[in-house]
């Protein structure tokens, strides 16, 4: 899941892979009752390299709303932030409001 | 009950040690290999290890674990193997304890989705006579040995975090 570096001249995709910079796609973590709230804050400060105090904040919306968006951009960021958070045992999904 | 004196602390940076009893050490091996057991198969709790990659979108979510389940399944495997092979070991790499964080919190999980356990569950504690206390006792032992790998990594975090323009 490495960036490559080298340019690489493509068509522009068409239709719905085209993602508006004002519509990112949106990563959401939901609450659970098993993982360790201790947890949950450090996955957030070791992928996302938040702030203590940020993963600490995520950690509580999900706490006591039941969810968060813990994570915005391309869909491919999207996309490696949910399953990075998978394969952390964290339950998220990816959206993309319209 | 376990006595509650420290598991995991570390003794220089990228370097812990790891102090288990003999009884909870004989606990923890058998572990890896029941969890590895049941990984490929499609028992409902280890599906707690797979997640939708969509809340709504079944399709989306279906062609999401395509790309995705070998990789993950992967990398529990690899947690386990790394834990198993380090059990006993004095003292680990961090690398290594990252390695038990993953496979002790993916052990949590499938044990209790089986076990159900609900905000209510750390409200009851453990009653005695509950048809579950053994499964529950193991449940809360791998928290509390769970907190103490995330205290010990955590302290090589930056508070600051590394976002960059805060």
């Amino acid at each position: 899941m490495s960036a490559s570096t080298a340019p690489v001249q493509t068509d522009c995709p068409s239709g719905e892979d085209v993602v508006a910079p004002d519509r990112p796609w949106l990563v959401i973590c939901w609450n659970d009752p098993i993982n360790l709230m201790s947890y949950v804050t450090y996955v957030f400060q070791k992928l996302f390299g938040y702030s203590f105090e940020k993963a600490t904040k995520l950690m509580l919306d999900i706490h006591h709303k039941g969810k968060a968006v813990v994570s915005s951009g391309a869909k491919e960021k999207a996309e490696f932030d949910t399953y990075r958070l998978h394969a952390h045992g964290l339950w998220a999904t990816m959206e993309h409001p319209s | 009950m376990p006595d509650r004196e420290r598991r995991v602390r570390p003794i220089r940076r990228g370097e812990f040690e790891i102090r288990l009893p003999r009884e909870e050490l004989e606990v923890l091996r058998s572990l890896p290999a029941q969890l590895r057991e049941i990984l490929p198969t499609e028992d409902p709790a280890v599906g707690r290890l797979f997640p939708p990659g969509y809340a709504d979108d079944p399709e989306a979510s279906a062609e999401y674990r395509r790309l995705v389940r070998d990789d993950l399944l992967e990398g529990h495997l690899e947690a386990l193997r790394v834990m198993e092979s380090t059990l006993g070991a004095r003292r680990v790499t961090e690398d290594q304890l990252v390695a038990w964080l993953g496979a002790v919190n993916d052990l949590r999980l499938v044990l209790g989705t089986k076990l159900d356990v609900t905000e209510e569950t750390y409200e009851l504690g453990m009653p005695e006579d509950h048809p579950d206390a053994p499964g529950l006792a193991l449940y809360f032992y791998l928290g509390w040995l769970e907190e103490q790998i995330v205290e010990a990594l955590a302290l090589g975090l930056d508070p600051a975090g590394t976002e960059g323009g805060g």
